[in-house]
Formats: C-alpha cells, structure tokens, sequence
C-alpha cells in the first residue's frame, strides 16, 4: 500500500534549511495540460522536507495548478492531461497503486478562500477522522484530537467555549486557522496553501504567517502567494513560474537579493506582473 | 480656476427634466411590475374562492367517507379520493427515489461528456413531453407490453406511467438543489481524503435536502391533478371500494377511480348532478394536494429544525 510509502521520515533536529533534509517533494518533468493548452512545462523540482516554500509568480503562470497536482485534485475536471512525475517521499504519486484517498489524506490543502464545513467547529475538526477511522473514534478520542489541533493554530482558548457553534459564523482569519486545524488530526506530511491570505485583514495575515512558522519544522509547507513580500518574509525557499515554467528555485533571501534570471530580477522589481 | 470654484459652490443638486423624466419612468415600472404581481394573485383567490363557495353546500365528512351513488350524482367522493392517494403516493414511491439518485449521479459523479449531455438533453426533452404522450406510451409499454393485468389498466400502470412522467422534472428539480450546494464545500471535503459518496452523504445532502423534497412536493400535485396519462393507463369512472375502515386494501392491479377523472365525468357526462357537485369534487382535489404539500412542509421544518443552526 501506498501508506507505508508515504510515511513520514523522522524529522531532522537542527535547522532545517542546513545541508541534509530530507527531499519532501521531488518532480520530474511533469506536464499538464487543459485541454489543448499546456498549463506546466516540464517542471523538475526538488522541495525540501520541514520548511515553508513558497511559489511565486504573475496570474495564470500555473503555480495554483503546480499546487494543486501535489494532492492530484486536478484530475477532478475530466479535461485535465498529466505526465511526469511526483515523488513525495520517495513514492510516485502517480502510481497505480497510490489511493487518492490517502494521498489526500497525507496531503491537505488550504484554499483561497476560508472553507470551512457548513457543520460546527467541532465536527470541522473530527471530519477528516470520522470519515477515515474504519471504526467509530471515541468521544474522548475525538475531544483529544479537537484540543489538540486547535491549540496548534492557537483557536483552542478563544472557541473552547463554543465549539457547537457553526463554523462559517467565525471570523475569516478564524475560519482559515480552522481550516488548517481541519487538517491537522490526519497528521499530514504536508500543507499546501493556496493564497491563504489573500481574503484576510493585515492582522489576519500576520496571524497565519504566525501560524506557519510555528508549524514550520513539523509539516512541509507549500504555499502559493501573489504578495511578493509575503513571499520573502514568510518562506524558506522561494520558486519563480513564469508561463507554466520553473524559471528559478533557490533560498528566498538569495532570490530577491540576486536574482540569477533577468525575467526573476524583473518581476522582483515589479516591471510586470 | 476661479469659475470651477465658483461653479462648485453653486452645486444645488437641483433636479433637470431629463431627471424628472428619469424618475417619472421609474414611478412607472414599478407600479406596472407591482400590477403585475399582484395579477398573479387574483386569479388564484378568485378560482379557489369561487370553487370552495360553489361546492360549499355539498361539502361534509359524508361527502368525503360515502361512495358516489346513483350514477354518480349523489353520493360522495370516497373511491376516487382513495384513488388519487393510490396513484399520487405510488407513482411518488417509484420516481422520488430513482429521480433523486438518479441527479445525484448526474450531479456528483459524470464527467461531462457526450454520455451526460445526452442524458441531460433527454432529461429536459422528456419533462416537455405533453401528459396525454406519456399516457400513450403507459398504454402501450405497461398495459399492453408489460401485461401488469392481462391486457386491463391498472393501478400499477397508472402509477408508473405518472413516475415516467414526474421522473424528468425530480431529476431537474434534484440537480438545482444538489448545484446550489457551493463547491468550496466538496473540494474541502475531498481535500481531507473524502470519498464522493462520504461528501455527499455528510455534506451535499444535508445542505440540498429540503430543496430536494420542495421539488417532490410539487410533483404531488401535478400527478393528483393530471386526467390524461391515468385516463388511459389504469383510471376508469365506476370502480367502488368498500368505505369501511382506515386499513384501505386496494388491489394495485386493478383499476381505479381517481378525482380528476370523476370531475371530468360529472362535469361534462353525467346529467342530472347538482350544480355544487363538480365544484365540491374541485374542492377535495385542491384540498388533498394542500394537505400533502402542507404535511411535506411541516416535515421539511422539522428536517430544518433538527440542524442547530
């Protein structure tokens, strides 16, 4: 099964963007198209294990599409063609023998916009457990793993109280924290985000920043950003598309400081995009 | 410089003719939209109104418990109330739920491809289908074919025929309700390793439920009201059944007599029935149809309520 391949390799002490960690994700090649029109163009990245990457890049240059390949929710739309290859883990994600359910299960997403379920706080956080325990989870069980996740992104003191109250009645910046939370109990290997922020206040964003470096370490973080700064002040390496190509992948400082590409260096400036 | 200042202190946002004019067409569509609201109205005040007054005379529990006697014209209406109940509650047994899963699956698991807009294309063609078509096609496919009652109509005829007929308009109905469910709802839930039949059963259902049944529910009166298709496939004019008890045992392979037939008979067939018969008869069909949306309401509040939000 796929589950023992995508297990999770111990996490490396020490700093994590030093020599050494693990490869959490590796591509090779990989292609796709919508329809006729080719969204990525040969992408071949490595992405390391434990530490926050973030994609950057002006509208339609197929960082959401990048994205949302890791966890195979592309192949949702009849019209989507894949090639190449993704390894998380060491294990081809477009194998045969790969379940979508647990790959999605090990890889969550976190959306644009907050999507919390239209069902309460609690039963946000438990879903992911309720529909892949074999067996119903115990009360106490459930009760844990609510605590626990919502103490990680740090709603545990202010909803403790109302975990019964409907989820969509939160504030953005709650429902988004939520919705990572939701994650949290299938124990993922990684989080890709989605322009977490983009619906937020400054404060929410600053609360989400927040969040990911805590989590920072733990899970591998993906996230796609339009805000350039965000980019830079939240992310350990940084990658730049431009028209479904790969045009730069290196630490975030290195990046913006000296751009190896002209077409990098002008987009940091801010000359298109 | 010195005119623009001066022109901006004079602003007395007074109104133009054009303004006037403006504003004068707006008076006037809303109290023509208004009118034609209200026009919607009248007419079903003044039918039901009219009906209920004229068959008042008539109406009692006798009316509605005793059989039709004396070639109908005296008597009450017990048989063909019983028949509707059959047609309307068998017919809904077939449709609702092979409707209902059937638009899930057009809904929630086709791909969109030739298959589907076929499928869909048929659907939409068929609910345009006239009644007195599908009536023939029930002659033809579940008297004469199928042979439910050697060669007879029947209950059981009818009722298929009616669930082929409210079938295209549940899956349509079902569809509408399952789309209005947001995406962001199901990709959350796929998202976290969800099945599709886990998001539908925890999340789409729930939130398209009474949607769904709202469509159901106007199927109910569509069905009770329709003479054509149950003319031919399975309602006839004279069939009594003992009015005696609750526990009713209607052969569902035998004919029966149905209200919007035995209206269409004392209406237009019978003679010497009292002038308030038919209308008496309108009333119970109006009635009954109110009763079954009423109950279907009632159940979709409580549906509601039983969500704490």
């Amino acid at each position: 099964m796929s589950t023992a391949s995508l297990a999770k390799p111990q996490p490396q002490e020490g700093s994590p963007t030093m020599a050494g960690p693990p490869h959490g994700i590796t591509t090779r090649d990989l292609c796709l198209w919508y329809a006729k029109f080719q969204a990525l163009k040969n992408i071949t990245v490595r992405i390391r294990h434990g530490i926050i990457t973030s994609l950057i890049g002006p509208s339609g240059c197929g960082k959401t599409t990048f994205l949302r390949c890791l966890n195979r929710v592309n192949e949702r739309y009849g019209y989507v063609t894949t090639q190449g290859e993704i390894q998380i883990h060491g294990k081809n994600i477009y194998d045969a023998d790969v379940s979508l359910i647990e790959l999605r299960k090990q890889v969550g997403m976190v959306f644009q916009r907050p999507n919390p379920l239209p069902i309460s706080i609690y039963e946000n956080v438990v879903f992911g457990l309720r529909i892949h325990n074999e067996k119903k989870a115990s009360r106490s069980e459930l009760d844990a793993a609510v605590e626990k996740s919502l103490t990680e992104v740090g709603l545990w003191n202010d909803l403790k109280d109302r975990l019964q109250a409907r989820a969509t009645s939160l504030q953005l910046e709650q429902q988004q924290k939520l919705c990572i939370a939701r994650l949290l109990p299938l124990k993922p290997d990684l989080i890709l985000m989605d322009e977490p922020c983009s619906s937020l206040d400054v404060e929410g964003t600053r609360a989400i920043e927040e969040l990911m470096r805590e989590l920072r370490g733990r899970y591998t973080i993906v996230i796609v950003t339009h805000n350039m700064a965000q980019a830079r002040r939240a992310s350990d390496e940084c990658i730049f598309m431009l028209l479904g190509e790969l045009v730069e992948h290196s630490r975030t400082e290195d990046l913006f400081l000296s751009p190896k590409d002209s077409k990098t260096a002008d987009y940091i400036e801010g000359r298109y995009g | 410089m010195t005119s623009r200042a001066s022109h901006l202190a004079v602003a007395t946002f007074a109104g133009t003719p054009f303004v006037r004019r403006k504003e004068r067409n707006e008076m006037v569509a809303k109290c023509f939209f208004g009118m034609m609201a209200a026009a919607m109205i009248v007419p079903l005040i003044l039918i039901v109104g009219y009906i209920v007054v004229q068959g008042w005379p008539l109406l009692s529990w006798e009316f509605l418990t005793t059989n039709p006697r004396g070639g109908g014209v005296r008597g009450g209406v017990w048989s063909a109330l019983i028949g509707t109940l059959y047609l309307v509650g068998f017919s809904l047994l077939i449709s609702a739920p092979i409707g209902v899963l059937a638009a899930v699956y057009l809904n929630e698991y086709a791909r969109d491809n030739w298959f589907t807009r076929v499928v869909n294309l048929a659907v939409v063609n068929l609910a345009g289908v006239p009644s007195i078509v599908h009536g023939l096609f029930g002659l033809g496919a579940f008297v004469y074919f199928a042979n439910l009652n050697e060669g007879k109509k029947s209950i059981i005829a009818a009722a298929l025929t009616l669930a082929v007929m409210t079938l295209p308009v549940i899956i349509a109905s079902t569809k509408e309700a399952l789309s209005s469910v947001p995406v962001s709802f199901r990709e959350a839930c796929w998202n976290v390793g969800a099945t599709r039949w886990q998001t539908i059963w925890r999340i789409v259902l729930p939130n398209s439920i009474s949607g769904i049944l709202t469509g159901v529910i106007l199927q109910v009166s569509r069905t009770a009201g329709e003479t054509a298709p149950v003319m031919l496939t399975g309602v006839t004019t004279w069939k009594m059944i003992e009015s005696t008890g609750w526990l009713l045992y209607h052969p569902v392979k035998d004919q029966c007599m149905a209200l919007s037939m035995h209206l269409y008979y004392i209406a237009t067939q019978a003679s010497g029935a009292p002038k308030a018969l038919p209308f008496a008869i309108a009333t119970v069909l109006v009635g009954a149809v109110v009763l079954v949306n009423a109950t279907a309401i009632i159940f979709r509040i409580y549906l509601r309520s039983r969500k704490k939000w």
